[in-house]
């Protein structure tokens, strides 16, 4: 391996450099070494670690979806306006990235919960969302939405306004301008977003414990399952944390790839 | 269509008041920075004045003091700029058929209209390509057909060959002179020679303030700005009128020939040409001409002759001329004219 310096990064720097590359990539190894090769397929095909995957599937995409159709309009209004307190909000969008995710799902509880803020009005309409399925998209969308609307307001701030500008003086209704210049313009950028939020959703533990529970087949999803199975049987934890991992390997090569085709 | 233009736009430091009839091509010439661009987004609906108001033919565009803005979108102002800013993710005829998809047409019927134009900026061939595939010239004449499928009842030009490479822009120019013809259009410009060719009025604009306009032969044959002056290679002295003579800021008198009544103590302007100037190192004697004292800024080569930029003013001059007298920047001259080749005008 030859190393092709291109400004003068002290050669030291490349020791700490190794040790972080070790730190991050020696427990993945370590997590392979542990696999039971000879059972991994039974393993990963069980009842209760197929109703947990499927759930993960089904929950993360129906998050990805959400955040879609909540977190283009965030971004679009981020971006492309300006009006007091626009900082102070982008902020407080963004607070579910280093909130630690069971604080949000104590907060989604006392919001969503039958005591809580919303609680009786979603009462009223006959709905019981603490401890459902909902609960999970619910806890998973607060905490990727996020990642799509950062993901999308800096694709928007680097595609910039000029292409709007002229599709405007070409007699383009707004509207028009969004649907036929501005998404075809950034949808790499709302690629990346999507994958990174399905991403983040499939992942998602804490608030989904907290606010949805561990409930086989309705709340447990993949890694309630994996947390679960740690006790009685590590052989199915591990096993089901490689397929999170091979699933995370691919988000990476996937938002790789859609980022050097964005402009 | 015609259009009527009083706009101000207070932090870019514009103020201009502008008319343009039915079909009539307008060149906005002026330095960098002087607001030509302003005028146009103010027209266009890109920029909000703060104040003023646009009337294209009947239809009030803007007025501020009354409350009234017409977004870009409905004002039907096609704005073509320097950068071709093709969508990037539409083939050619696709980016040529926005503007009547826009309107409600349907696809088809844009694609028709849309290789209507292309052919009419000779890009037919180009239709499936796409922009990443283009040469700027290539994508510029498409951007061209693309402002005017939008059938605007004005057309906005800005600088629509700066960017372009200088091999390609005789052919733009041909294009434009074609497309233009019988239509309104504003094309700001830097380039006389676009003025020329595509305009029947030049308005010249500096810092921000419209400083001459009026049928482009004219300004070029008898400029009132400094710039007007600079584009069409002349000499421009600018003060108040004594006589026949030109008594500018510096108290200098400059005598020339007026051919036109010239009242007392008016703004007036001497203009002469840079060919009519002598240039001496010793003050000469006698003679009724005009002597400038000046210090030389550069000397510019142009075949046999060399430009010599004082100054203020610039005369022309032969290599040998410039040997013999050692002629060099920074060296005190006396620039010399007859008055009899300096002509005295009204500012």
């Amino acid at each position: 391996m030859s190393l092709t310096q291109q400004s003068g990064v002290p050669r030291w720097v490349l020791v700490p450099a190794a040790l972080g590359a070790a730190f991050v990539v020696l427990p993945l190894v370590a997590l392979v070494t542990r696999v039971e090769w000879g059972s991994f397929f039974s393993l990963i095909t069980s009842d209760s670690s197929q109703a947990a995957l499927w759930l993960s599937l089904r929950t993360s995409a129906a998050s990805t979806l959400l955040c879609v159709v909540l977190g283009v309009p965030m971004a679009l209004v981020l971006a492309r306006t300006t009006f007091r307190g626009q900082s102070l909000l982008r902020s407080l969008v963004l607070l579910p990235l280093v909130l630690p995710p069971v604080v949000g799902g104590i907060a989604l509880l006392y919001t969503f919960g039958r005591k809580g803020l919303l609680g009786e009005t979603i009462d009223v309409l006959g709905l019981q969302i603490a401890f459902s399925t909902t609960a999970v998209v619910i806890a998973q969308t607060f905490v990727a939405l996020p990642f799509m609307v950062v993901s999308l307001e800096g694709t928007l701030r680097t595609v910039g306004e000029r292409y709007e500008v002229v599709a405007a003086t070409l007699g383009a209704r707004p509207t028009t301008v969004l649907r036929r210049v501005t998404l075809p313009l950034v949808l790499p950028g709302l690629a990346a977003g999507a994958v990174l939020s399905f991403a983040r959703a499939l992942g998602e533990f804490g608030a989904t414990i907290t606010f949805a529970g561990s409930l086989e087949g309705v709340t447990r999803t993949l890694p309630l399952e994996i947390y679960l199975q740690r006790e009685t049987d590590p052989d199915a934890a591990v096993a089901l944390s490689l397929v999170l991992v091979v699933v995370a390997v691919l988000v990476i090569g996937l938002v790789r790839g859609t980022r050097s085709t964005a402009l | 269509m015609s259009l009527h233009l009083e706009a101000t736009v207070a932090d870019r430091d514009v103020d201009v008041s502008l008319d343009i009839a039915d079909g009539e091509v307008v060149a906005i010439l002026g330095p960098n920075g002087a607001g030509k661009s302003t005028v146009l987004a103010a027209i266009a609906g890109v920029l909000r004045p703060d104040a003023g108001r646009g009337v294209l033919g009947d239809d009030v565009l803007f007025d501020i003091g009354a409350g009234t803005w017409q977004p870009a979108y409905a004002r039907g102002t096609a704005l073509l700029a320097q950068d071709p800013l093709l969508f990037p993710h539409l083939d050619a005829v696709d980016n040529v058929a926005f503007g009547p998809r826009s309107a409600g047409r349907t696809r088809a019927q844009s694609r028709a209209t849309a290789m209507t134009w292309l052919a009419e900026v000779d890009a037919a061939e180009l239709a499936r390509r796409k922009p990443s595939d283009l040469s700027g010239g290539q994508a510029q004449r498409i951007a061209v057909a693309r402002a005017l499928a939008a059938e605007p009842r004005l057309l906005l030009l800005d600088e629509p060959m700066a960017a372009l490479d200088i091999t390609v822009v005789p052919a733009m120019r041909q294009v434009l002179k074609r497309v233009l013809a019988g239509r309104s259009a504003i094309i700001v410009t830097h380039d006389v020679l676009d003025a020329l060719l595509l305009a029947d009025r030049v308005v010249v604009m500096e810092g921000g303030r419209i400083v001459e306009e009026g049928p482009t032969k004219e300004v070029l044959e008898r400029p009132r700005s400094t710039f007007g002056a600079g584009i069409a290679g002349l000499n421009l002295m600018r003060g108040r009128s004594v006589g026949t003579a030109v008594c500018t800021a510096s108290g200098s008198l400059v005598s020339g020939l007026s051919d036109e009544s010239l009242p007392e103590d008016t703004d007036a302007v001497a203009v002469f040409s840079p060919s009519a100037v002598g240039v001496y190192v010793e003050p000469p004697a006698g003679s009724p001409r005009n002597v400038f004292a000046s210090t030389i800024r550069e000397l510019e080569p142009r075949g046999a002759q060399v430009r010599v930029r004082t100054d203020e003013l610039s005369a022309d001059v032969t290599l040998p001329v410039v040997a013999e007298l050692d002629l060099v920047p920074g060296k005190q001259v006396f620039l010399v004219v007859k008055a009899s080749e300096v002509t005295i005008y009204p500012a």
